[in-house]
């Protein structure tokens, strides 16, 4: 066991050795890298600009890393900048270049086959998070130290959801990767299991179900603004006056639209990493009604969004037969 | 007609300037009774008709959706069905996720000439809607705050 933890730290050392030495090798054609720093305490970790030499030591890398960075690339365009990346991450930008949003040589893309990011919130329900003295990781365990004492958390237990179901560990597209790369560890059938679970209720409970759960929203729009791929914050529909999409009431109904809106802008785009669901602080489980929209995608369009650069998504593009659409007969 | 008995519903129709709404005037020319729950709203296009339209309405109490364009492949700019008919086909399987009964939603394709075809789609639709009764909006019913 002692071995096993060791050689896994020292994998976890070697990791990000590397890419501390692909930063330093770039940095100078840059203005600045993205990767991650430790937050306000041990247990978060925060995106952080390294724009220096003497910044590369502050970066870190390990589950608490888990932001979808590539959020700050669009507003990027026109600069030459690095970023460092997990699988799912990638998605994104291969969304990104596919739609023209970002360009490919003004990108150095460090990536780094991820292992999973946990779920903070699934780690406050079983540690008082007020004061953590101490973060450590092995294979499959999270060690936190608190005053009362040191907990040991199974990794498995606080990953973020996407992570269970997670099919591209691997960057689908980087310059320098961090560690060997590997294939999908996860169920594939995992990937919809929540949207079946709503699929086998009927109407009357799937429609209690929203109210319920977005009754809390109070359309803070962070799960707009976390969103990779929302690329048009500044002119929103959602904020937009004329035409006037949402009126002022704070009823479910507005919520149940804005919920509704930001999904089917994302129809065929969504690369799934869920950034909206983690940046929700009302903790509601909004990633499934985009994975909905994914699943639908996928059976209609046999695609998925983010794999290729070179494709185009399924509503930019038709077929003039289309075999998969059953139309009604009137 | 059939849907008429008992209270009249509020059905929406988004047609397109060339087709649709050019049958739905062939149907009335030719005196083609047909339920009145409809209210129409003319697009240059069907692919003119952005998915968060029939969302909207559905918000603001529609109680059923129709869209209705030319016939794919006779589109006035060519091609703007071909792309709605991707739209609100995923909008159609998407919708029932939300919880809005699937037969509060169509789509169909209805040329200018065919006033017998809009008669038959019109009706049909408004007696499907009438099967499921007024709509019930998000956050009416028992469980959850009003709507604000």
């Amino acid at each position: 066991m002692d071995h096993v933890a060791r050689s896994v730290k020292e994998q976890a050392v070697a990791v990000l050795a590397n890419i501390k030495e692909a930063i330093t090798r770039e940095l100078e054609g840059l203005a600045f890298v993205i990767g991650w720093e430790e937050g306000y305490d041990p247990l978060h970790a925060a995106p952080f600009f390294v724009r220096s030499l003497a910044d590369i030591e502050r970066l870190i890398w390990n589950p608490l890393c888990v932001h979808n960075l590539t959020s700050y690339l669009p507003k990027l365009k026109g600069r030459k900048v690095g970023i460092i990346c997990k699988g799912c991450d990638s998605r994104s930008i291969v969304q990104l270049l596919q739609e023209g949003l970002i360009k490919r040589e003004e990108l150095v893309i460090i990536g780094i086959p991820c292992r999973g990011v946990v779920d903070m919130a699934r780690i406050k329900a079983r540690v008082d998070c007020s004061q953590i003295t101490d973060v450590s990781f092995t294979e499959k365990a999270i060690a936190i130290k608190t005053p009362d004492g040191r907990q040991e958390i199974p990794l498995d237990e606080v990953l973020a959801t996407k992570c269970l179901s997670c099919q591209y560990p691997t960057p689908l597209v980087y310059d320098h990767l961090a560690g060997a790369a590997f294939s999908a560890q996860r169920p594939a059938a995992a990937l919809y299991a929540e949207v079946e679970e709503i699929e086998k209720l009927d109407l009357k409970e799937r429609l209690a179900h929203w109210e319920k759960e977005l009754d809390r929203c109070i359309r803070c729009y962070a799960c707009r603004n976390a969103c990779p791929l929302c690329v048009c914050q500044d002119q929103c529909a959602a904020e937009s006056r004329n035409p006037h999409w949402f009126s002022q009431r704070t009823g479910v109904n507005e919520k149940v639209m804005w919920q509704i809106m930001h999904a089917l802008h994302l129809a065929g785009r969504c690369t799934d990493c869920g950034e909206c669901e983690r940046a929700c602080p009302m903790d509601i489980p909004i990633q499934r009604i985009r994975r909905k929209l994914n699943k639908e995608i996928k059976e209609l369009f046999e695609y998925e969004a983010g794999i290729n650069p070179e494709d185009t998504p399924p509503l930019y593009t038709f077929k003039v037969e289309e075999p998969t659409i059953k139309e009604k007969e009137w | 007609m059939s849907g008429m008995e008992g209270k009249e519903l509020r059905v929406v129709g988004f047609l397109c300037n060339w087709c649709s709404y050019g049958g739905a005037d062939t149907a009335g020319v030719s005196r083609f009774k047909q339920p009145t729950d409809l209210r129409i709203i003319r697009v240059p296009c069907s692919g003119r008709v952005d998915p968060l339209f029939v969302v909207k309405a559905f918000m603001e109490g529609a109680d059923g959706v129709l869209v209705s364009g030319c016939h794919p492949r006779d589109c006035h700019y060519a091609e703007g069905n071909f792309y709605a008919r991707r739209r609100l086909e995923v909008l159609k399987r998407f919708l029932p996720f939300m919880g809005i009964e699937p037969d509060r939603f169509a789509y169909t394709w209805v040329s200018a000439s065919e006033g017998a075809r809009w008669q038959k789609v019109v009706t049909d639709f408004t007696a499907q809607v009438h099967a499921l009764g007024p709509r019930r909006a998000f956050g009416e019913g028992a469980g959850s705050g009003g709507t604000g």
